[in-house]
């Protein structure tokens, strides 16, 4: 029985292709293979004289099936695809062979090159051979967003989404939002306070009526697909009844415990019922159950005693809520990397030996030592030395870039010349002023006095035995010496890290990491926003380091991706998900723990798996472990795949 | 059974196998006497003298049914087949090695010259001074002795001719035998390629409770006595229930013992021992890879376990797959002599 006939497409893409592919000969190849009826080059296949010739000859040879030998199907699948419907052909039935980025661009040995596309077409020839038409579906989409994360980049993205009309549910772990950003002092090249700037967001935030604001929260569970997320959300108890709490503060000043203040980077104290920092928001404490003492020795109520408006609930439970989105953005932030990890530094070892965020709550007038930058027995610096580059752009710890310490330093340098007479060395390996205004802002730093910048990276932090001084080893690389700079105050500026539960994380939300840990975008330069996961989008420092500029960008941005999904009403689903075919299923079951999406459940009348095509993403998992094949991947089942391999493999 | 208008004829025959299959046939007990009322049996060496040339004699395509049971090890092996089928209207791989392999196909894992060399010089027990191993020829005063070749890989029955039908199992429960007798006599038979069993996998009719299965560690069957009414996997007993064909009547099961796997692969399933290893694999709980890697070396003989029955029929080409190779090298000795 003679197969499908099929038309052959090869696409030069200018010179990217045929610079080093042999397009005749590939051409010729393919018109060989077998129920290959018509094989064409053509300069750029995406052009619409190039789709004219596919479309022609669907219409007039009658082709029923299409394979296009071209770039990524990353880039132009929407196209071919498109074209083959214009044409009356499924577009389901069009299979392409990335013969750029897999092939002409990844070596300089042309004849290899030609082989390789050689190899590649055949595959996808022997796989169209077994391609199915399937039809696409469209299902309706939940108007809600859900954001995770309550730093700047969730702010922004909570508010451009509510002021548009949409509602929003913006979910944060810690008692307050603001994030990391709130505990800044000020910010680069501006210089004003991170506070007077972030707390009006904060505040309009907890007043939108577009916004539900749910702190001390954690997301538990995320279900579904785009438009139709099914989330679970526990709201960890406050032991406040909200309502009735006014913010007076009462409680956080009678409780007797005090503990180390998360907020104060361990610098300063905080009650067992607190609030992170006073302009937090929402202004409610939270009872910390692990060091309050009722909650340990069932006695104390101090705070229940003192509360005017009676709101403390010390039997209040996690409420666990339930709630249907349409689009997901993820703005979960970064994690500082830990300098004691590196015994180079000193830090954990040496008092006066602190982080960036650290010398940020020294500088804030809110902060433990009222704004005042002082050392641990409570004087004043006489020198002070800025490191950059604190675990990153090293080999040893992060390679990448952490983006923002150049410009932290040269503020931290400013900041303590501003407050204190001390001498300041800034320790760098590059000075890298990338941003609007920052090569400005060096330069007014440069000139300030008593501020030294040496070009070398601080290599050891030690304590000299006699004056019981920090000495600073580092090879000053433009004078071409080594030198020990004895100083009271070293600041480590350490590098933007993904967070600790960044794979947990990634998990639940079904995105992916690129090598630095880091959420990974869909598209570095084009697609910064969005993941491999539709619907679920990314912002701010949970994607790459940032500085508060690019992190503000990317919260609207991803508020515009959400939006865009949310106001669509409606969503193409694929049809490529995953059949369970009844006859063959045998009910082992091993198929149902496997689905990351919660997609398969188990018939009991019938005895067999079933696959929800609205939650499956045909990832496959299921069917690649289907022990008896019951289960298919719809557009990659086994038969089309084997062929495939055949293909790559063929002579 | 209806009377059959002509007597049928019938040939059996051993290949490499243990001869287990062949007592399978008698095992359909009094009901033998109905088939030696219905059929004329024209070679079946474990019971039966008949001689090569017997078989030789005959017409071809005369004999009605041949159930060949066995892999292919030698090159006997070969020419009996390759002349059963010749003489035979319908040739069926009876057993699982005939089937897949089998047994004997686990021999795979090492080429002619490994298994020689262990066989006839490495075991304690061998004592072999003149290091003779085995030659297909020598030459005597009286004239020359052949001996069939020893192959490099065994070799499953459709390797060598085209084939039927296929009965798997180690060897083929009676009842299976006595319908697939049954279907022969009454012409009854599906299209031809067909395994004449299920075509789901064995958890489809195992009555075993199946729950989520989450496996922390793997036992082997003389540990300990499993529960009888739950799932063995779940029990973390490796039972190739989920990948392997239904039909067998779960002869092992009700044992509480695993499944084996002897019935082969379901019909979708293309790699039998592959996909048994995916699932155990899936059902192992651990998020560390450390802890994932300890759990599975609790897996004794991962290749024996998973692919049992089924090294002949594995994509994994262990060994040569292709007789070709055999060729060549008879070629290449022939050349040589």
């Amino acid at each position: 029985m003679p197969g499908p006939k099929i038309g052959v497409y090869v696409c030069h893409c200018g010179s990217n292709i045929a610079g080093k592919v042999d397009m005749d000969a590939l051409r010729e190849f393919a018109a060989e293979l077998p129920d290959v009826v018509v094989s064409r080059d053509y300069k750029y296949m995406c052009s619409d004289p190039g789709q004219d010739l596919i479309k022609a000859d669907i219409k007039e040879k009658g082709l029923e099936r299409v394979v296009v030998a071209s770039c990524s199907p990353r880039m132009h699948e929407p196209t071919f695809k498109r074209a083959c419907q214009d044409a009356g052909l499924n577009p389901y039935l069009m299979e392409m062979a990335n013969i750029r980025e897999q092939c002409s661009w990844v070596t300089e040995d042309g004849e290899a090159a030609t082989q390789k596309a050689k190899a590649l077409v055949h595959s996808a020839v022997n796989k169209a051979r077994h391609l199915e038409p399937l039809e696409d579906k469209t299902v309706p989409v939940d108007p809600k967003t859900l954001i995770v994360g309550g730093g700047i980049a969730g702010i922004e993205a909570a508010l451009k989404i509510a002021e548009a009309g949409k509602e929003v549910y913006l979910v944060e772990r810690e008692p307050s939002i603001g994030g990391n950003m709130a505990k800044l002092d000020k910010t680069f090249p501006t210089l004003d306070c991170a506070a007077c700037i972030l707390t009006p967001k904060m505040v309009s935030v907890a007043q939108h009526p577009n916004i539900t604001l749910l702190t001390y929260s954690e997301v538990e569970k995320v279900e579904g697909y785009i438009g139709n997320f099914e989330v679970t959300i526990r709201k960890r108890a406050r032991s406040i009844d909200e309502k009735l709490c006014n913010g007076c503060g009462t409680c956080q000043e009678k409780c007797p415990i005090k503990v180390p203040n998360e907020f104060e980077e361990g610098l300063g104290m905080r009650k067992a019922i607190y609030t992170p920092f006073p302009q937090a928001v929402p202004n409610k404490p939270v009872i910390d159950r692990e060091n309050c003492t009722y909650y340990k020795t069932g006695k104390c109520k101090i705070c229940e005693r003192v509360c005017p408006p009676k709101a403390i609930r010390f039997d209040q439970e996690d409420e666990i809520i339930t709630e249907k989105f349409g689009a997901i953005i993820v703005a979960t932030g970064y994690q500082l990397f830990d300098p004691s990890v590196g015994p180079q530094w000193g830090y954990g070892r040496y008092d006066n030996v602190i982080h960036g965020l650290q010398f940020e709550r020294l500088s804030n007038a809110s902060g433990p030592t009222g704004g005042k930058i002082l050392l641990k027995d409570g004087s004043e610096p006489e020198a002070v030395a800025i490191l950059h580059c604190v675990g990153s752009r090293d080999t040893n710890y992060a390679e990448y870039c952490s983006r923002i310490c150049c410009m932290t330093s040269v503020k931290f340098a400013h900041l303590v010349r501003e407050k204190t007479n001390a001498k300041v060395y800034d320790l760098y390996m590059d000075m890298r002023t990338f941003g609007k205004q920052y090569e400005e802002f060096y330069n007014r730093v440069v000139a300030e006095r008593d501020i030294y910048f040496i070009r070398g990276k601080g290599a050891e932090v030690m304590q000299d035995p006699e004056t019981g001084k920090l000495l600073v080893r580092v090879e000053d690389t433009l004078l071409g010496v080594f030198r020990e700079i004895p100083v009271d105050m070293v600041i480590l500026n350490a590098a933007i890290c993904p967070r600790p539960d960044a794979q947990e994380v990634a998990q639940k939300f079904g995105i992916q990491r690129s090598a630095d840990g880091f959420f990974l975008e869909y598209h570095l330069k084009l697609e910064p926003m969005k993941t491999a996961n539709d619907g679920v989008f990314i912002a701010g420092t949970c994607q790459s380091p940032k500085d508060i500029p690019d992190t503000v960008g990317q919260g609207a941005g991803a508020a515009a991706e959400a939006l865009k999904v949310v106001f669509a009403g409606q969503v193409t689903v694929t049809p490529t998900t995953a059949e369970v075919r009844d006859t063959l299923c045998s009910g082992c079951r091993i198929c149902i723990p496997l689905c990351p999406y919660n997609a398969i459940t188990f018939d009991e009348a019938k005895g067999v798996a079933q696959v929800n095509e609205a939650l499956c993403k045909g990832c496959g998992t299921c069917a690649a472990s289907c022990p008896s094949g019951a289960l298919r991947a719809k557009h990659f089942d086994n038969r089309q795949l084997y062929a495939q391999i055949e293909g790559v493999c063929a002579e | 059974m209806p009377e059959a208008k002509k007597k049928l004829k019938l040939a059996l025959y051993w290949a490499a196998s243990c001869g287990g299959c062949d007592i399978a046939v008698l095992d359909i007990d009094e009901k033998i006497l109905t088939v030696a009322e219905l059929a004329d049996i024209v070679l079946w060496p474990v019971a039966l003298d008949f001689k090569y040339k017997d078989v030789e004699a005959l017409a071809d395509q005369s004999v009605d049914v041949c159930l060949f049971n066995g892999a292919v090890r030698n090159s006997e092996q070969r020419e009996l087949a390759e002349l059963l089928r010749q003489k035979s209207k319908v040739m069926v791989a009876f057993g699982a090695c005939a089937c897949f392999g089998g047994i004997p196909a686990l021999a795979n894992q090492f080429d002619r010259e490994s298994i020689f060399r262990r066989v006839y010089d490495t075991t304690p027990s061998t004592d072999n001074p003149g290091r003779v191993r085995p030659q297909t020829k020598l030459s005597v005063p009286q004239g020359d002795l052949h001996l069939p070749e020893f192959y490099n890989a065994v070799y499953k029955l459709d390797d060598v001719v085209e084939v039927d039908y296929y009965i798997p199992g180690c060897p083929p429960p009676p009842e299976l035998v006595w319908e697939a007798i049954t279907a022969i006599v009454e012409g009854k038979l599906p299209p031809k390629g067909s395994t004449l069993a299920g075509e789901r996998s064995l958890c489809h009719t195992c009555k075993r409770k199946k729950e989520d299965k989450k496996v922390t560690a793997f036992h082997r069957v003389h540990e300990f006595v499993p529960d009888p009414e739950k799932c063995l996997l779940e029990q973390g007993i490796i039972c190739s229930g989920p990948v392997t064909r239904e039909g067998c009547g779960e002869r092992c099961l009700n044992a509480n013992m695993p499944c084996r796997g002897c019935f082969g692969p379901t019909p979708e399933a293309l790699e039998h021992g592959a996909s048994m290893l995916s699932a155990a694999a899936t059902l192992v709980e651990g998020k560390e890879e450390a802890e994932l890697a300890e759990v599975l070396d609790g897996i004794v003989d991962p290749l024996g376990t998973f692919y049992r029955f089924t090294l002949a029929d594995s994509l994994l080409r262990i060994r040569n797959k292709s007789l070709g190779l055999e060729e060549k090298a008879e070629e290449g000795e022939e050349a040589a002599s």
